[in-house]
């Protein structure tokens, strides 16, 4: 782990951390998961509202280190207005981007998800990146609970 | 590098009485005999403070484990040859090794295990299939690891016993009314914690003895976290039973003992079937073998015996009581620091408590702040360290854990403090 502390901890990551987008309960979702990080004690419950095979809300609770929670927030940015298919594309590109090093990326779909690459120089951290991202496949895929282990 | 007790500036080294103990052991001599603590992590020098998880060995551990590989190898107890009189000597040394440093009456109630949590599963299963029925109680702690409480917890499915949990303050220290008051007539077992690993607290054991066999009550103690750090002595305790693992007090990982009273251990079943532990097998009928084979079933970790020996007779050349001062010591100066930062809270600040600094900060979850710590070499557990009812009882997911030993310093503390300014500047 030779990576500079604050290529991981970006300022941009942090105040994701303090201030959550969407860190909120939806009143009719459709689709739902908790996710637990068994490691670190990491929790959060994602809840979806999909229609016409779009995301039209998404909400998420829980708590976590911020890694954890920023990825969570940056997640709900990401899938909101996506399709299925858009949303386990990301999902794809970002487990891409965690796991294999010098990979090639689609930026462009990854968008703001990128500010995240830094964690595959801590290979402790990536099951808090990818947390709410198993989470969110397990509530599409109907199933009601994920977990990193 | 400064030696540990010169350092001017910083506080409790004034010679006050606060850095009273910090002078009875040179962990800058001890720590030549640690080759694993001269490495550089992350481009610093390793801070190692996650001693309560496991610690590191002396070489002269590492030696006796290599010297059997390279010159003893053999079964024990099976043949006539030299190599496996040696190693059946040096396997029972260990034993020998690991009655005096507990001062137990007698080696053969000392069994190998493979660590503390198999000694408790084996207590629980061979004591407690046999003993225990519908309705009894098992009196725990609010404070255990996992480990001692699982265990009871399958039995309690299996037969019907009732779990008893004695609470604790928010220091950290078990009310001891509620224990006293836990006490009665169906109650079959104790098995306490000595030392939290969570919190650090160190219970009352023989007050909790004293009480417990007043009513005829077992007690069985979890000694993986006090027996590295303080003198214990099963008889001054007074306990029935006692546990402990080899990888926590400087020797190898795979052993660990279980101490009973033979009185006991003697009436209690096998806890697994094999070779080794039975004395004649026909189809019809096996005869178990004596204490402590009959605990003993199948070839064991004999590397790992003479390992934990090689440990014990490091810790005596040393001296407990020595470690022991060095490290309460240790932790005041540590204390001390970290009680100074803003933001910083302690979990677990018992009056009796043994080397363990577990703390929350409310700007970093824990996960973070390890990462932090690690980019700057030093090592601390952050979690709930087994020990989730503990987490609960304080409302916080998980602590950050630095824990001691006698090869740390004060310079280690000091780094300690440095990195978490750190996370304070990262996190704000
Ligand atoms: C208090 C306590 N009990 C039991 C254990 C379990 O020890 P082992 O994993 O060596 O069996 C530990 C280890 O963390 C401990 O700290």
């Amino acid at each position: 782990m030779a990576s500079d502390l604050s290529d991981l901890y970006q300022e941009i990551l942090l105040e994701h951390n303090r201030r959550p987008r969407n860190f909120k309960t939806l009143d009719d979702p459709t689709h739902q998961a908790d996710g637990f990080n068994p490691l670190c004690g990491d929790q959060i419950s994602l809840q979806l509202k999909v229609g016409d095979d779009k995301v039209h809300d998404v909400g998420f609770q829980g708590h976590g280190s911020a890694i954890s929670r920023a990825s969570a927030s940056l997640l709900t940015q990401a899938v909101k207005g996506a399709t299925s298919d858009e949303t386990m594309a990301m999902f794809d590109e970002f487990h891409k981007m965690l796991t294999e090093p010098d990979a090639e990326l689609d930026i462009d779909l990854l968008g703001d998800l990128e500010m995240l690459a830094g964690v595959i120089a801590y290979p402790t951290r990536i099951k808090c990146a990818i947390l709410a991202w198993h989470t969110l496949k397990a509530a599409m895929d109907g199933e009601n609970v994920a977990t990193t282990e | 590098m400064t030696t540990a007790i010169n350092t001017p500036g910083a506080p409790g080294r004034d010679g006050s009485g606060q850095a009273h103990g910090l002078d009875v052991i040179d962990p800058h001599r001890i720590r030549q005999d640690f080759p694993i603590l001269h490495q550089e992590v992350n481009g610093k020098p390793l801070v190692y403070l996650d001693n309560a998880a496991t610690t590191q060995k002396p070489q002269s551990v590492i030696d006796a484990i290599s010297n059997y590989y390279l010159h003893n190898n053999a079964n024990v107890h099976r043949g006539v040859h030299t190599l496996s009189q040696r190693a059946t000597d040096d396997y029972e040394a260990g034993r020998e090794a690991v009655r005096r440093f507990i001062n137990a009456p007698d080696a053969n109630e000392v069994i190998y295990v493979r660590g503390t949590t198999e000694g408790l599963n084996l207590v629980a299963s061979s004591y407690g299939r046999k003993y225990f029925k519908a309705g009894d109680e098992v009196i725990i702690t609010g404070m255990e690891h996992h480990s001692n409480i699982v265990p009871w917890q399958i039995l309690g499915k299996e037969i019907g016993i009732r779990l008893r949990v004695v609470p604790f303050n928010d220091d950290g220290e078990l009310l001891m009314d509620e224990y006293e008051a836990m006490l009665n007539d169906r109650t079959r077992m104790v098995s306490v914690v000595h030392q939290s690993n969570a919190l650090g607290t160190v219970n009352p054991i023989p007050e909790m003895v004293e009480l417990a066999h007043a009513h005829g009550i077992p007690v069985m103690v979890d000694a993986a976290q006090s027996i590295p750090h303080m003198p214990v002595d099963v008889q001054a305790l007074g306990a029935d039973f006692l546990t402990f693992s080899g990888h926590k007090m400087y020797g190898p990982t795979g052993i660990g003992a279980l101490w009973g009273r033979a009185e006991l251990l003697d009436d209690m079943p096998p806890y697994q079937s094999g070779g080794e532990m039975i004395r004649s097998v026909t189809f019809e009928e096996t005869i178990y073998n004596t204490l402590p084979h009959k605990f003993e079933a199948g070839t064991p970790d004999i590397a790992g015996a003479i390992g934990l020996g090689a440990a014990v007779e490091y810790l005596e050349s040393i001296g407990m009581e020595r470690i022991a001062a060095y490290e309460q010591a240790l932790l005041r100066y540590g204390t001390e620091r970290l009680d100074g930062i803003e933001g910083v809270r302690m979990i677990g600040t018992a009056e009796e408590k043994g080397g363990v600094l577990s703390f929350y900060m409310e700007a970093a979850h824990p996960h973070d702040i390890g990462t932090i710590l690690d980019s700057e070499g030093i090592a601390v557990r952050t979690g709930h360290h087994c020990a989730q009812p503990v987490m609960a009882r304080y409302g916080i997911p998980a602590t950050v854990r630095a824990s001691l030993a006698f090869y740390n310093t004060t310079d280690d503390i000091d780094a300690l403090v440095k990195a978490i300014d750190r996370v304070i500047e990262v996190f704000g």
